[in-house]
C-alpha cells in the first residue's frame, strides 16, 4: 500500500516492478529508481528515527546525502551497516533496514523523557553536568549516555565482502554529474580530452530530476540521459554514478568511493561492495550544485517537515508526496516552484507563507491566477503534531497569528554552494551577499567551480559555465575545442532574502537537528563567550556527526550573528575537511586486511622448510623457518636443543638469504667504504670478508655486517635482515649527495642471491663432497674470513668462511632460481654426515652463546663503546658519525654497555626487557641500570642466559645485580651474575680450524 | 603530493622517502670547531613556511635522491632536480 505515491506521470520510478522490503520489521513496496526515503515516503511512513539526545520523533528532511535525520541500519548479521542515510540508498529487493536511537520501538520511546530533561542537556551540558564526582564519569554517566545516546549499532561479525582500490589520470576531472557537470564533461569530452565524470546519485542529472526543466525545447531530465548517451560513446570520457568525490589532496590527487554493489542484495561473485579511487586530474570541475538551507522555527523538526527542494524531487523524481495537504514556507523565489510542482500533481497547498513583503509580479499573477492563499511578510512560528505535523501556526505580516491545517511542510530558506571540495586544501570560502552565502575563495590549482557550487542558481548560468570550463580545460590539455553555442532554456527567477531563523517559537527549534543543537543552546553558548564558528561547533556539537552540519551550520551561524549584533559573514567559516560524507574503514583499506595486510617474502628454501615440516615465524616482511621440529617432538626446547647440538657436534643447514646484500663496483669502492663504515676496509685483500659497522652521523651505531672483496673493485656487503632496505638509502645518500665525486656505484642483490650457513664441525667434510674441487674448502687454502666466486655445476657460485654459530662455518650463495635445489643437495650430501636444518629458534641461541648482536642490541640508542666494539673505531680516517660519536654524553664511561647474564640459581629463567637492579635498590626509574635485551635457553650450558645494556659495563663483571621484570606475571625478579657476553668459545679457537 | 623525477616522470608521492633541508653541507674533516660544525649540520636544519629545498630519495623507482623545491604552506612542488647536481643547478 502507497497511499502517498502520485497517480501515472513522468520520473525515474519503474513501476512495472514491485520491490519488496522491510523497515522495522514491516514489510512495505516500492519500485526500481526508488531510494528506501521515497518508498517510506510513499508508503506514509512519516517517522523513521528518534533524534540524538531527546529522541524526538524524525522524519525526512532531504532528498540526499546531506541528510540528518534519516539514519538507519542496513542489512542484517555480518553485513548490518548502521547510519546509512535512507535518502541515498538506492531500494532493492529483500532490503531490510531498521531505525536507530529507539527503545523499545520506533513510536513508543523510553528516551524521550530526556526532552523532559532537557535543562541538563543544554548547550555544553559534556562539560559542565558530569564533572563532579569525577568517578562518577566512567561508572554513571558514560555508560547511561553511551546507551542513550548512540548513532546506530556497528556488527561485531568480520565483514564478509571485499573492497577494492583502483586509480585513474584524466585531463579533467568533473565532479556532479547535474547541468553544469554534464555540460563541462561534454564540451571537453567531444574536443578529445580525457574526461572522469563522477556523481554520487545512481542517475545522472542533478536537479534536472528533482525540477522541471526544459533544454532545447526537452525535458531536463530527458536531455540529461541524451547527454549521458553521447558522453558514454565518447572513448575518452568515463562515466561514473554511484561514486562521491569525498576529498581533494596535494597535486591534483582526488579520493573517491564508488558503491558499486550497495544497490545489491549482496555483490556478485568476485565484485567488490565498494571501489576506493585515487583520481589524478591535470584539471577539475567542481560542479556540485548546492545545498538548500532550512529556516528555523519552533518544531521544525517534526516528521513532514522537508526542505522544498527535496518536496520536488520527491514528486518530480519519485511520483511521492509527503503530505496531501502540504504548506509551503519560503523567502525565495526558488520554493515557489515546489508551489507550483504540488499544485501540479495535484496535492493540495493550503497556503504559502513567502516572508518576503514583495515577490516577482510572474509569482503573484500565478498565485492569484490558481487561487492560492499566499501570506506575504509572514512567518511560521511552531508547528505542531506528536507523530509530524499535523497544524502549522503563521504568524501574519501584522503580527496576529493563526493555525492553519497542513500535515506536511515544504521549507525554502535559499542555498548555499557545496563547495567542500574547494577547501580541503586551505581554501577559505568568502561570502557573498547577493546569495547570502559563502562561494568559493581561492581555489585549489587547477578548479574551477560553476553552477550552483559556485553561487549561480540558474540553469542557463550552469550550462554556460560548465561548458566553457569544460573547454578550458581541453585546450589546457592541448586539444583544439572550437566553442559551441549554449542550449536553449528559460529564464528564471533566483530571487532571495535571507531568514534563518524565526523569532519567537514556542516550541523547541532546531539549528541542528542530528545533534539536537536548539536556538536556546546557541543563546546560551553566545552568552558563555563562545561565538566564533570553530568554538561554537565544539561547545554546542552543531555540526558534527555523519551530516557535519550541511543544513544547519550557516543558520547556527547566523543565529550566533544575530544575537551578537553582526553579519553572518563576521563569524568565519568552520574549514571543511575530508571526507564529505563518511567512507567506511573497509574501503581504505582496501585489500590490505588478514593475510594481504602486508607483503610476505618467502625465503629461497621456503618450500623445502614446508616439506621438511618447518614452523614458520614472520620477522618483518620475511617468513622464516623457525624450528625443524622432529615427528613426536612436541616441546620447544626439545627441538631447540637437538638443532643446536646437531650444529655444535656435527654440522646444520640454515636459510640466511634474508641478509640484505649490497653489490659495490668501482674504482673508488674502497674509499666509498672506508667513509661509510666505522672499520678501515679499503685495506681488505680480494679473497677476504671482514666485519664492518656502520655508524649514523650521529655516532649511534646503525648496522653491522660483513664485507666481502670478490675482486679488484668489487665489494659485497651483508646488512642485517631488518636494515637492508634503509642501508641501501644511507649508501645512496651518501654516493650522490655527500660524495658525488666517487667513481661507484650500488646495486641491491638481496633478491637474487640464495645463501645458506652450512656450520658445524663437519661442514667442511660436507662442502667437500658438494662442490667436488670447484673451490678448494682445506683450512690452508680457505681458512677463516676468506671469500671466493666461482663457477659450480655451470653457474656462479660464492663461498665465505664466516660463522654467525661459533663454529668452524661456511656461506654458500647461489642464484636464488638454484636455492631450492641446493639446499636439496646440501641435505642429501651431509646425509650421513647427520646434518640438520636448524631454523631461527636455534640461530638466535646460537648468536646469543656466542654474544654476537642483533636488532635487540642495535636498538638505535647504543654507540660502538656500549656494545664492546669501540677498538674497531678507527682513528687513521674520516667517516659517517666518527665526530658525533666522541661526543662526552655518548662516551660516558656509566652509560649501559653490552654484558653477558647467568642466572644465580642455574634453574631460573631470564627474561627479555627485565630491568638491572643493584641488589637491595627499590625499583625506580632512578635506580634503573639497564636491561636484558636478549635471553635464551643454552642448550650448550644446560641453563639460562641472557646479553644486557648495563650501566659501568664489563667493569661489571662478577658483580651480582636483580633482572626485574613486573610486566610478566611470573619471573618477577632474578638474581643474575654479571659475566662476558661471548659465553662460548671465547677465544674463537673453533671458528679457525 | 605528486613529485616529478628526472628518470621516472611524475609518481605519487608514496614513492618517495624524505629526508628533510637539502641545506645539509657535511663538514670537510679539517675543519676548525669540527664538534660544533657537525651538531649544527646533524640537528639544526631550516624549516621554512614556503619554497623549501629538500632531499627525497625515490625508494619505490630509481633509487635517486631528488632536490626537491616544495612550498611548504601548500605542498606544491616547485621544481625537482638530482641532488648529485650543485644546488641551484
Ligand atoms: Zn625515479
Amino acid at each position: 500500500m502507497s497511499p502517498n505515491r502520485l497517480g501515472e506521470g513522468e520520473g525515474a520510478i519503474r513501476r512495472e516492478r514491485i520491490l519488496s522490503f522491510t523497515f522495522d520489521g514491516k514489510r512495505y513496496t516500492g519500485h526500481p529508481g526508488d531510494t528506501l526515503a521515497s518508498a517510506l515516503l510513499a508508503a506514509g511512513v512519516r517517522v523513521v528515527g528518534r533524534s540524538f539526545k531527546y529522541h524526538r520523533p524524525r522524519g525526512i528532511l532531504t532528498a540526499g546525502s546531506e541528510e540528518p535525520n534519516a539514519l538507519v541500519e542496513l542489512r542484517t548479521g555480518a553485513r548490518r551497516e548502521p547510519n546509512t542515510r535512507a535518502t541515498v540508498v538506492e531500494l532493492f529487493d529483500g532490503l531490510e533496514a531498521l531505525s536507530q536511537n529507539r527503545w523499545p520501538s520506533l513510536l513508543v520511546d523510553f528516551g524521550a523523557i530526556n526532552s523532559l530533561l532537557s535543562p541538563i542537556f543544554i548547550a555544553g551540558f559534556y562539560y559542565k553536568t558530569f564533572m563532579w564526582p569525577a568517578a562518577f564519569w566512567e561508572k554513571v554517566y558514560e555508560p547511561a549516555i553511551r546507551r542513550a545516546a548512540g548513532l546506530g549499532r556497528a556488527s561485531l561479525e568480520a565483514d564478509p565482502d571485499t573492497y577494492e582500490k583502483a586509480h585513474a589520470f584524466c585531463d579533467l576531472l568533473v565532479v556532479g554529474g547535474g547541468p553544469a557537470g554534464l555540460a563541462a564533461a561534454l564540451a571537453a569530452g567531444r574536443a578529445g580530452a580525457r574526461v572522469i565524470l563522477c556523481d554520487e546519485d545512481f542517475l545522472l542529472g542533478g536537479r534536472l530530476n528533482g525540477d522541471r526543466h526544459e533544454i532545447d525545447g526537452k525535458g531536463g531530465g530527458h536531455w540529461a540521459r541524451q547527454i549521458a548517451e553521447e558522453l558514454a560513446s565518447l572513448p575518452e570520457v568515463r562515466v561514473m554514478t554511484r561514486i562521491t568525490v569525498f576529498g581533494a589532496y596535494d597535486g591534483n590527487t582526488f579520493g573517491a568511493l564508488e558503491r558499486v554493489a550497495d544497490h545489491l542484495p549482496v555483490p556478485a561473485a568476485h565484485q567488490p561492495r565498494q571501489r576506493l579511487w585515487k583520481i589524478v586530474a591535470r584539471r577539475t570541475v567542481l560542479a556540485a550544485g548546492a545545498l538548500e538551507r532550512p529556516i528555523v522555527f519552533g518544531g521544525n523538526d517534526r516528521p513532514g517537515v522537508m526542505l522544498a527542494s527535496a518536496v520536488r524531487t520527491y514528486v518530480n523524481r519519485f511520483r511521492v508526496t509527503p503530505g496531501r495537504r502540504t504548506a509551503v514556507f519560503t523567502t525565495c523565489d526558488d520554493g515557489w516552484k515546489t508551489v507550483f510542482d504540488l499544485l501540479d500533481a495535484r496535492v493540495d497547498v493550503p497556503v504559502v507563507v513567502d516572508a518576503r513583503r514583495e515577490i516577482p509580479a510572474a509569482l503573484a499573477n500565478e498565485a492569484s491566477r490558481r487561487g492560492l492563499r499566499v501570506m506575504l511578510g509572514a512567518q511560521i512560528l511552531d508547528a505542531h503534531g506528536a507523530k509530524g505535523v499535523g497544524a502549522i501556526d503563521v504568524r501574519d505580516e501584522r503580527g496576529r497569528t493563526l493555525r492553519i491545517a497542513a500535515d506536511a511542510l515544504a521549507v525554502a530558506g535559499g542555498w548555499s554552494p557545496n563547495a567542500a571540495l574547494s577547501t580541503h586544501l586551505g581554501g577559505r570560502p568568502q561570502w557573498s551577499d547577493a546569495i547570502h552565502a559563502h562561494v568559493p575563495g581561492d581555489l585549489p590549482r587547477g578548479m574551477i567551480a560553476v553552477g550552483g557550487a559556485a553561487g549561480d542558481f540558474s540553469l542557463a548560468g550552469a550550462l554556460r559555465a560548465g561548458a566553457a570550463a569544460g573547454l578550458e580545460a581541453a585546450r589546457a590539455a592541448g586539444f583544439e575545442a572550437p566553442a559551441q553555442s549554449p542550449p536553449r532554456v528559460d529564464d528564471e527567477a533566483v530571487g532571495c532574502a535571507p531568514l534563518w531563523f524565526v523569532a519567537g517559537a514556542r516550541g523547541k527549534a532546531f539549528v541542528d537537528p542530528q545533534h539536537d543543537v536548539t536556538i536556546k543552546d546557541v543563546a546560551v553558548a553566545t552568552r558563555e563567550g563562545f561565538q566564533s564558528a570553530e568554538l561554537l561547533k565544539r561547545y554546542t556539537t552543531l555540526g558534527m556527526g555523519t551530516d557535519q552540519g550541511k543544513t544547519s551550520a550557516l543558520n547556527g551561524h547566523a543565529l550566533v550573528a544575530a544575537l551578537t549584533g553582526r553579519a553572518p559573514s563576521d563569524l568565519g567559516t568552520i574549514a571543511s575537511r575530508p571526507p564529505y560524507t563518511p567512507v567506511a574503514i573497509g574501503a581504505l583499506a582496501g585489500m590490505h586486511r588478514g593475510a594481504a595486510f602486508k607483503p610476505c617474502r618467502l625465503t629461497p628454501s621456503h618450500r623445502w622448510a614446508q616439506s621438511r615440516g618447518a614452523t614458520f615465524v614472520d620477522l618483518g616482511e620475511w617468513r622464516r623457518a623457525k624450528a625443524f621440529p622432529l615427528e613426536g617432538e612436541r616441546d620447544w626446547k626439545r627441538t631447540l636443543v637437538r638443532e643446536v647440538r646437531g650444529v655444535r657436534t656435527g654440522v646444520g643447514v640454515c636459510d640466511v638469504s634474508t641478509l640484505g646484500k649490497i653489490d659495490v663496483q668501482g674504482p673508488d669502492a674502497g674509499i666509498f667504504l672506508d667513509r661509510v663504515y666505522a672499520n678501515v676496509m679499503s685495506s681488505l685483500p680480494v679473497g677476504k670478508a671482514r666485519y664492518g659497522i656502520m655508524l649514523r652521523e650521529d655516532g649511534i651505531v646503525f648496522d653491522d655486517g660483513t664485507v666481502a672483496h670478490l675482486a679488484p673493485g668489487h665489494f659485497l656487503l651483508s646488512t642485517t635482515s631488518a636494515h637492508a632496505v634503509k642501508v641501501l638509502q644511507h649508501l645512496e645518500h651518501a654516493r650522490q649527495v655527500l660524495w658525488p665525486e666517487l667513481d661507484v656505484q650500488l646495486a641491491s642483490v638481496t633478491e637474487q642471491w640464495a645463501q645458506f650457513a652450512v656450520a658445524g664441525p663437519r661442514s667442511r667434510a660436507l662442502l667437500e663432497r658438494l662442490l667436488r674441487g670447484a673451490v678448494d674448502v682445506s683450512n690452508a687454502a680457505f681458512p677463516y674470513v676468506a671469500c671466493a666466486e666461482f663457477q659450480w655445476q655451470g653457474r656462479p657460485a660464492r663461498l665465505f668462511r664466516i660463522s654467525f654459530s661459533g663454529e668452524l662455518a661456511y656461506e654458500l650463495a647461489v642464484p636464488s632460481t638454484w636455492g631450492d635445489a641446493t639446499v636439496r643437495a646440501i641435505m642429501t650430501a651431509g646425509e650421513d654426515l647427520g646434518v640438520v636444518p636448524y631454523g631461527m629458534e636455534a640461530l638466535g641461541t646460537m648468536r646469543i652463546e656466542k654474544g654476537h648482536l642483533a636488532g635487540a642490541e642495535l636498538n638505535g640508542t647504543t654507540t660502538a663503546h656500549d656494545l664492546g666494539l669501540g677498538r674497531m673505531m678507527s682513528v687513521q680516517k674520516d667517516y659517517i658519525g666518527r665526530v658525533l660519536a666522541g661526543r662526552p654524553g655518548l662516551c660516558a664511561p656509566d652509560r649501559p654497555a653490552l654484558i653477558g647474564v647467568k642466572p644465580s640459581r642455574l634453574d631460573a629463567k631470564i627474561t627479555a626487557g627485565a630491568h638491572f637492579l643493584r641488589i637491595g635498590a627499590r625499583p625506580s626509574l632512578a635506580n634503573d641500570e639497564g636491561f636484558v635485551s636478549s635471553v635464551t635457553f643454552s642448550p650448550t650450558l644446560g641453563h639460562w642466559i641472557g646479553l644486557g645494556l648495563l650501566s659501568g659495563g664489563p667493569k661489571r663483571i662478577g658483580e651480582r645485580v636483580r633482572a626485574h621484570d613486573p610486566l610478566s606475571g611470573g619471573d618477577v625478579e632474578v638474581e643474575v651474575e654479571v659475566v662476558n657476553p661471548v659465553f662460548y668459545d671465547p677465544d674463537g679457537k673453533r671458528l679457525r680450524d | 603530493m605528486r613529485i616529478e623525477c628526472p628518470f621516472c616522470g611524475e609518481r605519487d608521492v608514496s614513492e618517495f622517502a624524505y629526508l628533510g633541508d637539502a641545506g645539509y653541507r657535511r663538514p670537510p674533516a679539517d675543519s676548525q670547531g669540527l664538534a660544533e660544525r657537525f651538531y649544527e649540520a646533524v640537528y639544526l636544519r631550516e624549516n621554512p613556511a614556503g619554497p623549501h629545498q629538500e632531499l627525497w630519495y625515490h625508494a619505490a623507482g630509481c633509487l635517486s635522491w631528488l632536490r626537491v623545491t616544495r612550498n611548504t604552506r601548500t605542498h606544491e612542488i616547485i621544481a625537482v632536480g638530482l641532488a648529485t647536481q650543485a644546488p641551484g643547478s
